[in-house]
């Protein structure tokens, strides 16, 4: 056993494999202070909340409290292995300014009361509203880290219950795209690839996938793979020079906004060369033609231009995709955020559809998610898809819903798309969503354009809602605030991004009155009454594992099949992974073998959509376009992004994440070792335009964009010059003002533009035009406090890297066999 | 022979059109979509202007490729107009009068299109139907949109 920085080394020691053969197990254990394994009263099973991969641990409990974590060695995500924020991590439940009781606002200040008077209010005003206006007066707002069960619950209680059309998750803000892009392709949510791919891969393609630190474990599995014999050989698009940069065989860091035309560079490449799998196009996907003919108009030279990257890199990027045995591709924020999302993410699906590079060891895409539960929200009905990836545009679907939850069909609105995030702000903003119920997350720091976010949730026609473990800036502005359980003090389920459902166990109480989130919205449901059409209880749980039965039902048929699980079955062993049913009984790898899709018009989750205007396709254009259930191929010509660079906004800003953060920090800020790697703002630029501007590292600059501005000192970085970088977790909470800026802004989301994906509706948070202005010379050259060790490295030596404390130390263990 | 009447109407109704689409974003700067969508599909309307121009010189016919103005201080004006009245339920009712007017217009559009379709068949013009082929199905994703939206917005609008 060896104890390692995690905060020095984030992915930890290598265990290197050759393709094809079994990732081995290392077993990261962190304790706390003066505790070693067998001072631990019980282990508790669990799996990680604080990313997307789906890590599995065990939480080490001791007198009560937890202790720590240690990872588990029969998961087949991650064989043990734990990233940063989760060794570090579960600290933050033990921190002092949890939410122990619930607030409402009395003579404009929020005042500690009791649950009844609190649900009284939301209940009450719920009454008024409907009363008055009618359900379309009431939205619903959740988050991608609450469990299964909750989101199923807070589904039928907004659809059904209060008969609203307006829920969505900031799910919208992650993953929506993710699902958007396999709605298109594929015609259903789901994802056609397996972690275990990486373990037979020989081309991994990385498109704006900063996998090192959004999926820690995730990339030691491929640096293992590197490590090893015969090692696959890696694409990275990204405009940073990120870990994976540094590792990839071909970089590609094009102008931001112009995904779309890399991807018909590289489709046609693909095409003109040949490389393309006739017999399973031919056989298995509709839209060929049109893709050829689209991308014909993408040449190399072409692409060069626009996107900036030189034409030889796009050649030979394509050349390792088209000759590629067994091609594994992933995509994440780089595209779902950027100008075109849907329309690019859907082109990557491309590559692996005309390669036939699909259902097949080493062979899948992997649309990422950002948020550990938002598959879940998408499974659940918790983003405004219906259950089970119910189709709201087929009326059979509908009333098959209905018949789950014994309710009329016209009870549950869909004669529109369900409402996005953004349009219920909007809804909020004019006026007629009068009452918002914001669960587990912080609109008012991780929304574009902050200003009009704060506007819009301070008005005081809006009655707000806020459910979390903490006051964040959101909770600030609330009328109540409902104080929440958080994972390790409830019991519920999630699921990850390759379709590995795992059990979180209850392992302490939580603090002080502070409930479970489903016994909140049980609760709600019960004092709101709702009834199904017989008169009974609508919604007929009362507990997690009830809640559980219930969804396996509701998934019964659909390719989210979760019947073959249960809590027993779940509980001992390895996350299982959907669908898993009679037929699957052990769950089921890979989806879309042998080019079998869920495509087929009865039975498909979404007609599509017109990737430029969004426009969704009627089920006859469906029908007459695919009838017959292929893979669908849909081309796409590039449009720049709306706000491109200026004179007086010369700079083009991205923002994005740190290995050490999650979102706005509510957990990872009260992680002293995670708060200390990264403790402030810091702005990304290139060396050459520092030159430029006569800015050196540490200087305190002014990032302003039409919309507002960001006071932060520079990391002079490997970022692609003429782009900016702001990490977008720092928020307000711990400054003065508690939720806005005092004087100048540090919230990267204070400067990105109201504007999003048509198709996909997520938010763009990687193309704005910025400008940066000199405020004050470094003293004494001290760097910018910028982690050392992931994508914001310093170009030049000479600055301490980060490390942790003493406390920092992390057991790694290797050679154990899985059995725990 | 009337196909320079045909081509001069379509020249008339495609810059109507792309007008109409920039008004109306600009009228709803408040509902971005609109703002951004509507300016994407004022484009499309402005490259038919353009395509229309050009082979109208095959017909003898000197149209204007460039679009209509964008931006007159009027345009401005509303602008600001809808950033003081965007937080008006009422001023909302307006953009399912403004979708209904894309929709209508892109619908004319639309048949105009075919017309000129039926006409380059007749006359065995192929350059000339190249461009309807070209153009039409553009028309109709804008149709698509105008109605997509309508169905999208005007629920809330008219039952708050």
């Amino acid at each position: 056993m060896t104890k390692q920085d995690r905060i020095a080394d984030p992915w930890g020691t290598r265990t290197p494999y050759g393709s094809g053969e079994k990732w081995p197990v290392r077993v990261d254990t962190h304790l706390e202070e003066g505790l070693n394994p067998e001072d631990i009263d019980r282990w508790v099973q669990t799996a990680s909340i604080m990313h997307s991969n789906g890590d599995a641990l065990d939480i080490a409990v001791k007198n009560d409290r937890i202790a720590g974590v240690r990872g588990r060695a029969s998961d087949r995500v991650n064989h043990g292995r734990l990233g940063p924020k989760d060794l570090y991590g579960w600290q933050a439940n033990s921190s002092p300014d949890r939410l122990t009781k619930p607030l409402i606002r009395e003579g404009g200040k929020l005042v500690e009361t009791d649950w009844d008077t609190a649900m009284d209010r939301v209940v009450g005003r719920t009454k008024d509203l409907l009363e008055e206006q009618g359900p379309s007066a009431v939205g619903f707002y959740t988050t991608g880290q609450l469990f299964l069960e909750e989101y199923y619950t807070l589904g039928i209680m907004a659809h059904a219950g209060i008969g609203t059309n307006h829920v969505d998750g900031n799910t919208r803000l992650c993953t929506a795209t993710a699902a958007a892009a396999l709605k298109e392709s594929f015609a259903s949510d789901g994802q056609p690839g397996s972690y275990t791919d990486i373990d037979h891969a020989d081309v991994i393609a990385l498109y704006g996938h900063n996998m090192a630190e959004t999926q820690v474990v995730l990339w030691d599995r491929i640096l293992d793979r590197l490590a090893g014999p015969n090692p696959p050989k890696i694409i990275c698009v990204d405009p940073r020079m990120t870990r994976v940069a540094r590792a990839a065989t071909v970089h590609l860091a094009p102008r931001l906004g112009t995904n779309v035309a890399l991807m018909n560079g590289l489709l046609h490449e693909i095409i003109a060369n040949d490389w393309v799998d006739h017999d399973y196009v031919e056989a298995h996907a509709v839209g060929f033609d049109e893709l050829e003919k689209r991308v014909s108009e993408y040449s190399p030279e072409v692409v060069a231009e626009i996107c900036d990257v030189p034409a030889e890199q796009i050649r030979e990027a394509a050349k390792i995709i088209g000759e590629a045995e067994r091609l594994l591709s992933t995509v994440l924020q780089g595209f779902y955020q950027s100008n075109q999302a849907t329309a690019a993410s859907v082109q990557v699906n491309n590559v692996n559809i005309i390669r036939g590079m699909l259902g097949k060891p080493g062979c899948g895409i992997l649309q990422m998610n950002g948020q550990p539960t938002a598959q879940n929200t998408r499974e659940c009905g918790g983003d405004g898809d219906f259950p089970g990836f119910r189709n709201w545009s087929n009326d059979a679907h509908i009333a098959d819903l209905a018949r789950v939850w014994n309710v009329d069909p016209m009870e549950i609105p869909h004669y529109s798309p369900p409402t996005h995030a953004m349009q219920i702000m909007r809804y909020a903003e004019e006026g007629s969503i009068r009452m918002l119920w914001v669960s587990a997350t912080n609109p008012a720091v991780s929304l574009p354009e902050l200003r009009r976010i704060r506007s819009i949730l301070t008005q005081k026609r809006l009655f707000l809602v806020v459910q979390d473990i903490f006051l964040s800036e959101t909770a600030q502005l609330a009328d109540v605030v409902l104080p929440a359980a958080t994972w390790g003090e409830k019991t519920g389920t999630f699921t990850n991004v390759d379709r590995t459902v795992h059990i979180s166990e209850k392992a302490v109480d939580p603090p002080g009155e502070a409930r479970s989130d489903l016994d909140i919205f049980l609760d709600y449901a019960r004092r709101m009454d709702f009834k199904d059409k017989d008169g009974a209880p609508l919604v007929k749980w009362h507990d997690p594992e009830s809640a559980f039965e219930a969804w396996k039902e509701c998934s019964r048929g659909r390719p989210c099949d979760y019947t073959g699980m249960s809590y027993e079955k779940l509980r001992g062993g390895s996350g299982i992974q959907w669908p898993c049913n009679d037929e699957n009984p052990e769950g089921t790898e890979r989806i879309y073998v042998d080019g079998k899709f869920w495509s087929d018009p009865e039975y498909c989750e979404s007609y599509g959509k017109d990737l430029v205007t969004g426009a969704p396709l009627e089920p006859t254009e469906y029908k007459a376009m695919n009838p017959s259930g292929k893979a669908v191929i849909k081309a796409a010509g590039y449009m720049p992004p709306h706000e491109i660079p200026s004179q007086d906004f010369p700079f083009q800003l991205t923002t994005g994440r740190t290995v050490y953060h999650f979102h706005t920090r509510t957990k990872t800020g009260r992680a002293p070792q995670l708060q200390a790697a990264a403790p402030e703002v810091w702005v990304e630029m290139s060396a050459q335009d520092a030159g430029d501007h006569g800015i050196n590292e540490g200087d305190l600059v002014e990032v302003s964009t039409p919309r507002g501005s960001v006071r932060s000192k520079v990391r002079i970085s490997g970022i692609r010059p003429g782009v900016l970088f702001l990490p977008f977790h720092y928020g307000y909470w711990d400054t003065k003002k508690g939720h806005k800026p005092g004087g100048s802004g540090r919230a990267a989301n204070e400067l990105t533009i109201t504007d999003w994906d048509a198709a996909s509706k997520q938010p763009i948070f990687k193309t704005a035009a910025a400008r940066v202005k000199l405020i004050k010379r470094s003293r004494r050259g001290k760097p910018s406090a910028a982690p050392t060790t992931t994508g914001s490295a310093p170009v030049k030596g000479g600055i301490r890297p980060t490390r942790g404390d003493a406390t920092a130390g992390v057991d790694e263990e290797f050679d154990v066999e899985g059995t725990r | 022979m009337k196909i320079g009447l045909v081509l001069h109407e379509m020249h008339r109704s495609e810059n109507d059109l792309a007008h109409e689409l920039l008004q109306v974003s600009e009228r709803h700067k408040v509902d971005h979509e609109i703002y951004h969508i509507g300016r994407d599909l004022a484009r499309w309307s402005q490259r038919h202007v353009q395509e229309i121009a050009d082979i109208g010189h095959n017909y003898g016919l000197d149209l204007n490729p460039k679009p209509k103005d964008e931006f007159g201080l009027v345009e401005r004006m509303r602008e600001r107009g809808s950033d003081l009245v965007g937080r008006r339920g009422d001023a909302s009712l307006l953009l399912i009068r403004d979708l209904r007017k894309i929709y209508m217009k892109a619908t004319g559009v639309s048949a105009d299109w075919e017309v000129l379709a039926q006409a380059a068949q007749g006359m065995k013009q192929k350059d000339l139907l190249d461009v309807t082929k070209q153009c039409h199905p553009d028309t109709l994703r804008q149709m698509r949109w105008a109605n997509a939206m309508l169905k999208v917005v005007s629920t809330q609008i008219i039952v708050s």
